[in-house]
């Protein structure tokens, strides 16, 4: 391993690192644009210049390998004055029109210009003008202000897995575009506007809307899926202004879908923000009492298997839990927190991630059964995507033909292949070869009415393989409602127990915890409860409607697919007499005579805590057990099909963001486009 | 030389013809398993041949198929190379160098020429039969002024040579590339004014 001298602290980096790497290791600070450790090296900025002994001229130190006995100093007059040079070139063409820029504020190139510009420019010819290019919905451009570091165009091609950004020309006419101005096609597009080391590339929706510097930042966690990307959410007031990712190099690094990011526009409209009541087939507006007498008439002395309660998608588990309580009290085993009908749950191990994401790094063959991990986990498909370019990963698919960004082996699209590779041809060889196989499921194919005998299937193709089982899910509610038994009891009914039996009579209250994603008119004449944060298909069946916070507005703890807890905290309050959900539920539960064990959050918790012992550990692994032989079933032979129909567009929040509408329809016009082609 | 852009009018499609198919087969053929896309500019340049010495739109993309290339990567090196005409260009495609040893002997007077008897720069005539570009340094110093006309070098030029050629090339006349003043090559116009001699073994001329 080398050791390099950087400003007379000695420091031992591993082989293959560039002096830039050997510099952070001493705790130098080096100036880059176009430099960063996830992408590959471009060295095209030249602001990172260092002074190496024995070496004429200054050298770029992001493209420079880091010799044994390298003596690099950073802080000579050489250097400095180096750098002042490159900034000097960079500025010629920059606008300074800092004031009107989005990025003001949070600029590379205002920071360091700052330490190595001067006040005044030298050149009295005009600037370089470069006309907008257009991007999309999501990525504003003002490319005037592109210092060329080609950061996005690496992202794109490297990260995203959508070679759609280049420069054309050359020079100083260098443009940064996508082909003829089409849209970004990726889930991860906006994650170039945070590489940007200027203002070229910004939020479309976010701009000329705030400055960093009045926003309040609250670290938290995503729920648009089931990954639990780490985010950071910008509020003003009780506003919350833009999502940006959060680094957590086990989950999501530092990208997050553009859903997470972009859904905030969702978090104003449409929201619930007083209980309803519905009179003569109206809702009317009613206060927290009233609403609360209308549930109690009707649940109170109901009988336990005439009632049933299904949590939605976006839930937290102190709510699934204070639900789950005061259902056992109520007497009633009908309760599920899997509205797509998913036939999961028992053992821990037959619903978790067990590789872990970070764990995809070591797999050597990944076998992808009825999922679509891009479209259902965007920076989940990244990290795939990131071992594929690592080199010598096997992909086999069975399921339907997606672009996943990666090459894979099509094997089949239904069951059918499923039983081959039980019969240990063709995939099974390989997955057994591999030192570290990995087999990912996804929610579609157990949400199909064989879903248990799927499951069943490929827990024993796991076994028999030596292949790691995953279960990848889309809700980010999902595995914590399984860990907290949020499935009916015995004699219980399941999601399509219970909308059977409300269309049937035979159940007479539903209670809809933020579930949306149901059929509502099956409900027939059963009094419907729905508890959630937006007026969409849940609210509008609703006979009392309960206003609930959303993710932003709670502090609540989520298990994502690898079964990873993590803690979302409140950033705004919810808007007018909007409740944290399982406030709401302790409220309703002393109303019903039923009251619930715990006035405060930190009670409830410890309850879950003693139920699931791995609630306490904020931010790790408990690994599951080993996984358990599962009864076979007859397996249907229809294709499996992804539930992430619209990637934009998959809960309640997202339904109510206009940016998030306006992003599903350009992929519907680019798939016209394509198909007309 | 100034931002290039894709022209506004574009043929709907593009394909090469059997023979050029066949040649960038061939072409193909050089490279190794997954460098195909090495094989990108001389397809581009057999396809700009095809289209009348320009490179439209469709056959970018057209050429990005055929070698399994992202359409943005094969428009950055269409972009890129000034080789590559994006506009249509006129029958007869004038390339006048500008660079300081032409511009020393003449060149601007070349560009009057150009401005006169085509047009302005970078248009179609309207005949279709010429269009002009200013470029950079051809190589052909010692016989400056010069301009390329599609393949050909016509060198050692004035005003009144040049019109003679453009005026040929009108008529549609075979015109003769090269040196325009009579000479050979680069070679002196008249007789020898140095290297009279034969050089001995010591280096000094007898």
């Amino acid at each position: 391993m080398p050791k390099v001298t950087v400003d007379g602290i000695e420091v031992e980096v591993e082989a293959g690192a560039t002096l830039l790497q050997a510099c952070e290791a001493a705790g130098v600070e080096i100036p880059r644009f176009c430099y960063h450790e996830r992408l590959s090296i471009a060295g095209n900025c030249r602001m990172c210049l260092v002074e190496v002994e024995k070496s004429p001229k200054p050298v770029a130190s992001c493209a420079m390998p880091a010799a044994d006995g390298a003596i690099v100093r950073t802080t000579t007059e050489q250097v400095k004055r180096a750098r002042e040079g490159v900034m000097e070139f960079l500025l010629i063409n920059h606008p300074l029109d800092c004031p009107i820029c989005d990025q003001g504020g949070e600029c590379d190139l205002q920071d360091q210009a700052m330490g190595y510009g001067t006040d005044g420019s030298r050149y009295r010819e005009n600037k370089r003008a470069v006309e907008e290019k257009y991007m999309g919905p999501l990525v504003k451009t003002v490319m005037t202000r592109c210092i060329q570091c080609t950061r996005c165009i690496r992202f794109a091609t490297e990260v995203a897995g959508t070679p759609e950004i280049g420069a054309i020309g050359r020079g100083e006419d260098m443009e940064i575009t996508t082909y003829l101005e089409h849209t970004l096609t990726s889930e991860l597009s906006a994650n170039v506007v945070d590489l940007c080391p200027v203002g070229a590339l910004t939020f479309r929706p976010f701009a000329f809307t705030a400055r960093p510097w009045e926003l309040r930042k609250t670290e938290s966690v995503d729920v648009m899926d089931a990954v639990g990307s780490n985010i950071r959410v910008d509020t003003r007031g009780s506003e919350v202004m833009r999502i940006l990712p959060r680094l957590n190099e086990d989950v999501n690094e530092e990208w997050i879908s553009d859903k997470t990011r972009f859904v905030w526009d969702g978090l104003k409209t449409q929201r619930l923000d007083r209980p309803y009541i519905r009179e003569n087939g109206k809702l009317r507006e009613a206060s927290w009492g009233e609403a609360f007498a209308a549930i109690a008439a009707k649940l109170k002395g109901a009988k336990g298997e005439r009632i049933g309660a299904i949590v939605g998608d976006l839930a937290a588990a102190e709510e699934m839990k204070a639900l789950k309580d005061l259902w056992g009290k109520l007497g009633s085993a009908n309760i599920d927190c899997r509205q797509d009908g998913a036939k999961q749950g028992g053992e821990r191990s037959t619903y978790l991630f067990n590789t872990t994401i970070a764990g995809i790094e070591q797999a050597d063959a990944i076998l992808i059964i009825g999922a679509d991990p891009r479209r259902e986990a965007p920076v989940l498909n990244a990290r795939i995507r990131k071992r594929y370019r690592m080199g010598g990963l096997k992909v086999g698919v069975i399921g339907p033909r997606h672009d996943m960004t990666y090459p894979y082996e099509h094997l089949g699209a239904g069951t059918q292949t499923l039983k081959e590779l039980a019969g240990g041809a063709g995939f099974a060889e390989a997955l057994k070869a591999a030192k570290k196989a990995i087999i990912i499921l996804g929610e579609g194919a157990v949400a199909r009415k064989d879903g248990a005998a799927i499951l069943a299937a490929t827990v024993a193709l796991a076994k028999a393989t030596g292949a790691e089982f995953n279960m990848l899910h889309t809700a980010a509610s999902r595995v914590g409602g399984l860990d907290l038994g949020l499935v009916p009891g015995a004699s219980g009914r399941d999601v399509a127990g219970i909308v059977e039996g409300a269309s049937k009579g035979e159940i007479d209250v539903v209670y809809l915890l933020g579930a949306d994603e149901i059929d509502m008119d099956r409900l027939g004449s059963a009094f419907v409860i729905y508890q959630g944060t937006h007026g969409d298909a849940g609210a509008h069946r609703a006979d009392v409607i309960l206003p609930g916070a959303a993710y932003t507005e709670k502090s609540g703890l989520y298990v994502s697919t690898e079964g990873r807890v993590q803690r979302g905290q409140r950033a705004a309050f919810p808007p007018g007499d909007a409740r944290e959900d399982w406030a709401i539920l302790r409220a309703l539960s002393d109303a019903l005579g039923v009251t619930l064990p715990y006035d405060k959050i930190e009670q409830l918790r410890e309850a879950i805590a003693a139920e699931a012992p791995h609630f306490a550990e904020i931010d790790m692994i408990v690994a599951a057990g080993a996984l358990p032989d599962l009864p076979a079933g007859e397996l249907d032979a229809a294709a499996f099909e992804t539930p992430v129909k619209d990637f934009y567009l998959t809960n309640p929040i997202a339904r109510a963001s206009k940016v998030m509408a306006e992003c599903s329809a350009q992929v519907a016009t680019t798939k016209r486009v394509q198909a007309a082609e | 030389m100034s931002v290039r852009r894709l022209a506004a009018n574009q043929p709907d499609s593009f394909e090469f013809t059997p023979e050029n198919a066949e040649w960038a087969n061939g072409q193909i053929a050089k490279y190794p398993m997954g460098r195909q896309a090495s094989a990108i500019i001389p397809l581009f340049w057999r396809a700009q041949k095809q289209a009348g010495g320009w490179l439209p739109e469709p056959a970018i993309r057209y050429v990005a198929d055929l070698l399994g290339m992202d359409y943005i990567r094969a428009l950055e090196v269409a972009t890129f190379y000034t080789m590559f005409n994006l506009q249509p260009v006129g029958e007869h495609f004038v390339q006048l160098c500008g660079t300081t040893p032409c511009w020393l002997r003449g060149a601007d007077e070349l560009k009057e020429v150009c401005r006169k008897h085509i047009g302005p720069e970078g248009q179609v005539s309207a005949d279709g039969k010429f269009s002009w570009l200013e470029v950079e340094c051809l190589g052909a110093c010692a016989n400056a002024p010069m301009v390329q006309i599609n393949d050909d070098f016509y060198e050692d030029l004035d005003i009144a040579r040049f019109e003679k050629v453009l005026d040929g090339l009108r008529a549609g006349r075979e015109m003769t590339p090269g040196p325009q003043n009579g000479r050979h090559s680069s070679e002196p116009l008249g007789p020898l004014t140095s290297l009279t001699s034969i050089p001995t073994s010591s280096g000094e001329s007898k």
